[in-house]
């Protein structure tokens, strides 16, 4: 038998380089065919952030921006690169008593804000309102994403309100928008899809909304956290399993293993050409918007006197607190699955 | 090499050297799902991983 000769080009050979220093590279990202160094890699991320606020208008200069902050890597990932570029945001955590998941993010988010002198407001779902979202979940029988979002979306809204920013911003990637964009073409959801737009203005008492991270992957994200020092929490929230999101931004990633460019492609093509058709839709499915008499907040709620907000925040804190693996063991398709509505 | 996978935490034992690519295709992982991270510092695709070489193969997805 005859064995092969091992050939081994030399080291230098060997290195992946930057294409724009040629100096070693630390990350290849497909769909530019390139590889970058940390300098260069960071270059584009600032460059990409940047690009989406310009060209969607997101906010200015002097603007006081809220970022939505989780602990994972998107929202400290997207606060560190406002402050890079020169915006004045704060951060604002909202503790969700997701058990010990829970408090791992806070600890993130705290040390992030401590580490480099930035404000961080803390709120306690359970502490502050009389519920978690495992209780949450069982008293709307519905999965723990929803109510976490809708309180989430509530209590952002509410701090921003009270605390006179311009806009809050959550971080939402490209994989994020993509994911949903591609549940609501999936059910032709027409006045979901025309809401999907990276910058929601501000109206009847709800803030400005802006998403600075769409134009960068989940994957790229996570890599600025890495590059950047930035711990986070890693691990996927308890509650998330079953998520159809999770399932919808695999097979996307599975088609852009194949076809690098696809994710942007579906997504930043929605906006530039699907989007304003759409435009009509979006104006015509605003609801009359009344003030809920319990806490203010506009609601849309057709016949109700009080917000989506604080009837679950009735009916929840009712109920005994219910452990995190009670919600975990119920089989997702049990209950009924939230829409994919815009976030 | 000593790999340390996450969600759920766990560690294997790769014999040998490996380039990225061909390390995460052997675990059945996509490569725009995870990152390699050797060091605290990340490796690219075409990057060649060392048999003692310990590192971290984190996916991307994680959060709510």
């Amino acid at each position: 038998m005859t064995k092969s000769k091992s050939v081994r080009s030399s080291p230098e050979a060997d290195v992946v380089k930057c294409r724009t220093c040629r100096e070693p590279a630390i990350i290849d990202l497909p769909r530019h065919n390139a590889n970058f160094c940390a300098e260069h890699f960071q270059e584009l991320c600032r460059r990409q952030v940047r690009k989406a606020i310009d060209d969607f208008e997101m906010f200015a200069p002097d603007d006081r921006i809220l970022v939505a902050v989780s602990g994972g890597k998107d929202s400290l990932a997207a606060w560190d690169l406002l402050v890079e570029l020169g915006y004045r945001a704060d951060g604002l955590y909202i503790g969700l008593g997701i058990g010990e998941y829970s408090h791992e993010s806070e600890g993130f988010a705290r040390s992030f804000a401590e580490q480099r002198g930035l404000d961080l407001r803390v709120i306690s779902l359970p502490g502050d309102h009389g519920f978690d979202v495992p209780t949450a979940a069982r008293a709307t029988g519905r999965v723990p994403c929803s109510a976490c979002g809708m309180s989430k979306r509530h209590l952002f809204d509410q701090a921003a309100r009270d605390d006179g920013y311009d806009v809050v911003v959550t971080g939402h990637n490209l994989d994020d928008e993509a994911a949903v964009l591609f549940g609501n073409s999936l059910r032709w959801d027409v006045e979901y899809l025309a809401r999907q737009l990276p910058v929601l203005p501000a109206r009847d008492g709800f803030p400005k909304k802006a998403k600075p991270l769409v134009r960068l992957s989940e994957r790229e994200m996570a890599a600025w956290c890495v590059v950047r020092g930035i711990d986070y929490i890693v691990d996927e929230c308890p509650m998330a399993a079953g998520n159809k999101h999770l399932g919808y931004k695999e097979a996307l990633n599975s088609i852009e293993e194949k076809s690098p460019g696809t994710k942007a492609s579906y997504y930043l093509g929605f906006l530039e050409r699907m989007a304003p058709l759409l435009a009509g839709v979006h104006q015509s499915a605003v609801a009359a918007l009344s003030r809920c008499i319990s806490c203010g907040s506009p609601t849309g709620s057709q016949g109700e006197e009080r917000c989506a907000f604080c009837r679950l925040a009735d009916r929840a804190s009712k109920l005994d607190p219910v452990p995190v693996e009670m919600v975990m063991k119920k089989s997702p398709s049990r209950r009924r699955a939230s829409k994919g509505a815009p976030r | 090499m000593k790999v340390l996978l996450r969600n759920p935490r766990r560690e294997i034992e790769i014999v040998g050297r490996r380039r990225v690519h061909a390390l995460l295709a052997e675990l059945g992982l996509a490569r725009e799902g995870h990152l390699v991270i050797r060091n605290g510092t990340l490796v690219p695709g075409d990057g060649e991983l060392d048999a003692d070489d310990e590192i971290e193969i984190r996916p991307v997805v994680s959060g709510g």
